[in-house]
């Protein structure tokens, strides 16, 4: 296993320089998540607008893995219905779990592909899992409010 | 004689195997696991091989050797520990001791002197391990009593001059841990347990990070109550002792109940067996009591004071390396005064997860988190840390190595 596969150049990038970081004063749904096993925590909040999800922010702190994914994710979901963020979503979490085995489809899962070595470092998956199921929580919330 | 660690390196199997890829293994986690001796697993696989059968129950010649041989480990655990054999409870692991001790009390009926009810205090720290926070916080919450804790301060030690505040006539446990396992900090308890003493409440000392690493007498330590666990003592894992005063296991009520802890049963009542057995029930863990006896033998003949000298020397001179790096930040006493061999720490810009990750590429096991301390992670103001823990078998050339990854990997992560 090599430590590159695990830190690609774009998970660095998006550490280091993270998108949609700062919680917008106004959201539909508000949520707080925590890995107990590690400690990183982040609050996300999430707008709805025509029935599509029209705005994800969020702060919190957390490794490189878990800081980049949800800066991707907030990316990618944004101007998806919750059936299409849905089934992005769950894609995401099967590459997760491929021990490897999987690259992932670029075309679905754009940046989020980066991740995939995660895959291989089983005691990372929560880590970059955090985000998205803060992102599916806040989903679920704000669907049935 | 000086002491070797390269030789006592031999005596541990683990050693002999590489990690990611061929790397030296340098294992630094020694905090949440000890590695074990050959002598350790010998004498659990021999148990099983040779001696297996249920101690203190059959009429047959291996039971008499399973009994002889669980009984032969808690005399070696007593005398390791300066305590009477009866005063030595076998439990799975320290945090069922201490859990064991909450649960006890919170069954104690009014009259006993363990009942707690509303308006009754538990003192704890701020810099306990959750397995020496929550059964008291629990246990609290359960009957009404008010948990109350030392602060820690930003140095990393306990805030003595509370004392008068927190220890009253309403206190009826003092809960501490002997070494933090966050910061190393080795705790003064003579002014505490008198305290405590004085006005008629019992001390519980965790002592999973002193055990393993230091001559510990309870004797001379003057606390009522001692959990540690076995698999840190180099012995294997599913063992834990719960040691408490004689006077004081006989007023205990039991946690766990069932077969072997009993004196007479009817269909409606029972009464218990004397201490150890009343808190000893179902067929207990005797390959792995066996193992920590082996543990315990493997310890004392190298020496507690030569293994503390030894981790005292690694300690002072991973200490002074890292702080000698600008970016780095110890959390806990920077000084070797009253100070084990845990030591946590930042790095500037690298999360500890990452850097964890990166250490691990590179062979070297550390531990990285809030270390089952969360409550007092988030009161220092770090999330996270990273932890090194030292043990008999490392070296400074383990050292050497954990400073070469940090460098390495701020050049990674740059």
């Amino acid at each position: 296993m090599n430590l590159d596969s695990l830190y690609q150049e774009v998970i660095l990038d998006h550490y280091k320089n993270p998108l949609n970081k700062g919680l917008s004063p106004t959201f539909d749904a508000q949520v707080h998540h925590i890995n107990p096993s590690c400690g990183d925590e982040i609050t996300l909040n999430l707008t709805v607008a025509d029935g599509k999800i029209s705005s994800i922010t969020w702060d919190g702190v957390g490794c490189s893995i878990s800081q980049a994914s949800v800066s991707i994710a907030s990316e990618l979901l944004v101007g998806k219905t919750f059936e299409q963020a849905q089934s992005i979503s769950d894609e995401f979490v099967d590459l997760m779990q491929s021990k490897g085995k999987k690259v992932g489809d670029e075309a679905t899962l754009e940046d989020a592909v980066a991740l995939a070595g995660v895959s291989q470092y089983p005691a990372r998956i929560k880590c970059a899992l955090l985000g998205w199921m803060a992102i599916k929580d806040a989903s679920i919330q704000a669907q049935t409010k | 004689m000086i002491y070797n660690p390269i030789e006592v390196r031999r005596d541990f199997p683990i050693f002999t195997r590489t990690i990611r890829d061929g790397k030296r293994l340098v294992y630094l986690d020694s905090g949440a696991t000890a590695q074990k001796p050959q002598s350790v697993i010998d004498a659990e696989v021999d148990f099983y091989r040779l001696h297996n059968a249920a101690a203190h129950r059959g009429a047959h010649q291996l039971a008499e050797e399973a009994t002889d041989l669980f009984e032969g480990a808690r005399a070696k655990v007593a005398a390791f520990i300066g305590a009477g054999v009866e005063e030595v409870v076998f439990t799975k692991s320290a945090t069922e001791s201490l859990n064991l001790i909450a649960y006890a009390m919170g069954n104690a009926p009014i009259g006993n002197r363990f009942h707690l009810s509303a308006g009754d205090e538990i003192v704890v720290s701020q810099m306990e391990h959750h397995a020496n926070l929550i059964p008291w916080q629990q246990l609290a919450a359960r009957t009404g009593a008010i948990l109350r804790w030392f602060d820690v301060t930003p140095e990393g030690r306990l805030d003595l001059s509370q004392i008068p505040q927190l220890i009253t006539a309403r206190t009826k446990v003092v809960a501490l841990t002997h070494q933090s396992n966050v910061l190393g900090t080795i705790n003064p308890l003579a002014e505490i347990v008198a305290a405590a003493h004085a006005v008629g409440a019992v001390v519980v000392l965790d002592a999973c990070q002193s055990v393993p690493h230091m001559k510990v007498d309870v004797a001379q330590l003057g606390v009522d109550f001692l959990a540690f666990s076995g698999h840190k003592t180099v012995g294997p894992t599913g063992v834990g002792i719960m040691w408490g005063r004689s006077a004081l296991l006989e007023e205990l009520p039991p946690f766990l109940t069932g077969g072997s802890m009993i004196a007479d049963v009817s269909m409606t009542t029972a009464t218990w067996a004397p201490a150890p057995a009343k808190f000893e029930a179902g067929v207990p863990n005797m390959a792995q009591a066996v193992g920590l006896g082996a543990a315990i033998d493997y310890l004392s003949a190298i020496g507690m004071d030569v293994i503390a000298q030894h981790e005292h020397m690694l300690t002072e001179d991973l200490l002074g390396k890292l702080l000698n790096i600008k970016e780095v930040a110890v959390v806990g006493p920077l000084t070797m005064e009253s100070r084990g061999g845990a030591l946590s720490f930042t790095v500037a810009g690298i999360h500890p997860h990452d850097l964890g990750q990166f250490l691990d590429s590179q062979g070297i096991a550390v531990r990285t988190g809030h270390h089952c301390a969360w409550p007092l992670t988030r009161s220092l103001g770090v999330p996270a840390t990273t932890r090194a823990s030292l043990y008999l078998y490392n070296t400074i050339e383990d050292n050497d190595a954990l400073i070469e990854g940090i460098e390495s990997a701020m050049r990674y992560f740059k």
